[in-house]
């Protein structure tokens, strides 16, 4: 057995600040970042027990909760978009509506013209819902005809959905690394604008329940029958949710981000593999560390200048003890680090984009969010790890996904 | 935009008949196909039951990836990767959707895990014992380009090297006429930012226009594949030629200028 790859100490310049003109998320919780912070703050959430079958899965529906977004079944998309339709780029349309990004994204190809604006897209299943939908009205062995739409049968059908409805014209790409999809995008949109192909770019992801990651995780064991207990000693599994978010990010005036301007920022980066095992987290959290350290060098910041850390935490038994751990060595006592997904469920490929959301809410708002659900934290939790909510003006907040895969990702974000 | 470039330090392919890149080259500058080549990649990355067992996305890709760092002399383990494929693995999109209809709490966990686009990407660092970076991307039909243009950005943002992968397999099933892709495909480059003498170097500009039908004759044979926009790329790289062009988007395309070291 060959040893461990160690943690290497890596010596990474900072990356420019980058703008963010505007975020969003719609969550369980409810649609745009009001009705997040406010569920947030009240400590409401939104999970609920399972009752999601786009067709009826009949006993054999699973004994879980979800964080399910209501209206989705009952808001089509507008016809011109028609040959797009399914329940994860509905999910995507109405989140666009929300906190001016389609009136941000259309400044920013006013400002910079269309070929200079990107578009990077994380998700897990994509409209894989709609692929099952089709197996189970199929025609004689095919696909029914108004099913037969390739668009949506593939990884790209969200990219290519937000790229006519956008109008955009830059690199417009889909991102699917499995739970840090909408993470990544962040990163690789600030190799876009640091490289000059373009100035701006929209970022997010969308991820909807369907049977493939319902049935999937409970065939792993990894789906718990009451509401998730993130960090909890007596957790035992997680619940999925659904949702979709957005940022526009756009190159600051100058190269150390100054400008005269105020505003939240992304600030650095930072991605790794676990290279251990294709479901289970490295034993002593050597990809998350990496993640993290990288995402701190690249801020130009230290680990005791985080003010809230958005943890993965989701509630499986391995995640949540090596990511506690991995935080415990890298982090003082002093940090408020807490896991959202009581809250939402764990949303995949959207998780991402969620959670960064979140931390961008604490560092406008002075919210760090506790721990929903969790009463008695597991013994691998340092001081890090806290279940209640806080109120307190912070610097920076950092955000951490991590995928199947061992693919990880950490990203800081600050203010100018 | 301004222009991206690098140095191609090594280069692996596997499509059915044509098993490897000097075979490939071969047959683009005009020689047949080989009479023994196999049906099947066999990834030496991974471990012989694994090899097996693995989804024949997953097999391509690891195949093309090691032949790429070989001809490089690049340990895969300091590689940062990039991983490019337009619909995944088909077979396990079929099995999954089939399964759900018919016993959804009969699904498999090893194919479910499986099942995620990054399931190559995954295997390739486990396999190499790689803590680098990597990420799985898809664009429908430029995926390949855009996956070109990630790989040059992060040699722009500082990595002395990248491989870039791009596979595609058989679509089974009630997919096959809506997901079209036929038989086996995978291509692979491992690029660095220095110059090397006896290397070709690439430089990559995106611009507005359209690709036309391809008509090398790897673009030719392998044509049924949905990774098939790679092809002109590597069509180029076999006969010298000095430029290709890549589908990148709706009316985009990467245009790809090669020096020849």
């Amino acid at each position: 057995m060959p040893s461990s790859p160690s943690l290497q100490t890596t010596l990474l310049d900072c990356m420019p600040p980058l703008a963010i003109r505007a975020y969003t998320a719609t969550t369980a919780l409810g649609r745009g970042r009001a009705a997040q912070l406010d569920a947030l703050r009240a400590r409401r959430g939104g999970l609920r027990p399972n009752d999601f079958g786009s067709r009826d899965f009949g006993t054999a529906a699973l004994d879980t909760w979800i964080g399910r977004i209501d209206g989705l079944e009952d808001t089509a998309l507008p016809a011109e978009y028609a040959a797009w339709e399914c329940r994860n780029n509905r999910l995507a349309w109405l989140a666009l509506q929300q906190d001016d990004i389609l009136d941000t994204v259309a400044a920013m190809r006013d400002r910079h013209g269309a070929t200079r604006v990107a578009i990077v897209l994380g998700t897990s299943t994509a409209s894989i819902g709609e692929t099952e939908d089709a197996y189970a009205r199929l025609d004689d062995g095919a696909f029914p005809a108004d099913m037969a739409r390739p668009n949506v049968h593939t990884p790209h059908s969200l990219g290519g959905f937000v790229q006519q409805a956008t109008g955009l014209r830059g690199p417009c790409v889909t991102v699917a690394t499995a739970c840090s999809s909408s993470a990544k995008v962040f990163a690789q949109a600030a190799r876009l604008i640091q490289a000059g192909v373009v100035d701006a770019a929209l970022v997010g992801g969308v991820d909807t329940l369907c049977g493939s990651v319902l049935f999937g995780f409970n065939s792993l064991g990894l789906v718990s029958s009451a509401p998730c207990r993130p960090f909890d000693s007596a957790r035992d599994g997680l619940s999925l949710g659904e949702a979709g978010g957005f940022a526009v990010l756009e190159r600051t005036p100058d190269r150390a981000g100054r400008g005269g301007e105020e505003g939240l920022q992304l600030r650095g980066y930072g991605e790794s593999s676990d290279a251990h095992h294709m479901s289970a987290p490295h034993p002593e959290g050597l990809g998350a560390r990496l993640a993290m350290g990288d995402a701190l060098a690249r801020a130009g910041i230290t680990a005791g200048d985080i003010g809230y850390l958005n943890l993965h935490g989701t509630a499986t038994p391995a995640n949540d003890a090596v990511e506690a751990r991995a935080v415990a060595a890298l982090f003082p006592d002093t940090l408020h680090a807490s896991s959202t997904k009581g809250w939402t469920g764990h949303t995949l490929g959207a998780a991402g984009i969620v959670e960064s959301v979140f931390a961008l809410l604490a560092l406008e708002h002075g919210l760090l969010p506790g721990t929903l659900h969790s009463s008695t934290a597991d013994p691998a939790c340092g001081a890090q790890i806290r279940f209640d909510n806080a109120q307190r003006r912070i610097d920076h907040a950092m955000n951490n996904s991590f995928g199947f895969g061992g693919n990880n990702c950490s990203l800081v974000f600050g203010r100018a | 935009m301004s222009s991206l470039s690098a140095t191609i330090e090594g280069i692996g392919f596997w499509c059915n008949g044509l098993p490897d890149w000097p075979a490939a080259r071969a047959y683009a500058q005009g020689a047949g196909l080989p009479d023994d080549a196999p049906a099947r990649p066999s990834p030496q990355v991974l471990a012989p039951n694994e090899r097996r067992r693995a989804p024949e996305s997953v097999a391509v890709a690891l195949e093309v990836a090691l032949a790429a760092c070989l001809d490089a002399q690049q340990s895969p383990a300091t590689l940062a990767s990039v991983f490019a494929s337009t619909h995944g693995d088909l077979a396990i999109t079929d099995y999954m959707c089939s399964t759900l209809v018919e016993d959804p709490r009969a699904l498999s966990p090893t194919r479910f895990h499986n099942s995620v686009h990054n399931a190559a990407a995954g295997y390739w660092t486990i396999g190499n014992r790689c803590v680098r970076a990597t990420t799985a991307i898809s664009a429908f039909d430029a995926s390949f380009a855009q996956g070109l243009l990630e790989a040059l950005l992060q040699l722009a943002a500082g990595e002395p090297a990248v491989l870039l992968v791009g596979y595609d397999t058989a679509s089974p099933g009630p997919l096959a006429p809506i997901s079209h892709s036929e038989g086996t495909l995978g291509g692979a480059l491992v690029l660095s930012g220095a110059g090397h003498i006896g290397k070709p170097r690439l430089r990559a500009t995106l611009v507005d226009g359209n690709v036309q039908p391809a008509r090398g004759a790897l673009a030719r044979l392998a044509a049924g594949n949905a990774m098939a926009p790679m092809l002109p790329l590597f069509d180029a790289l076999a006969l010298g030629d000095d430029a290709a062009l890549l589908k990148a988007g709706p009316g985009r395309v990467l245009r790809v200028e090669i020096a020849h070291g």
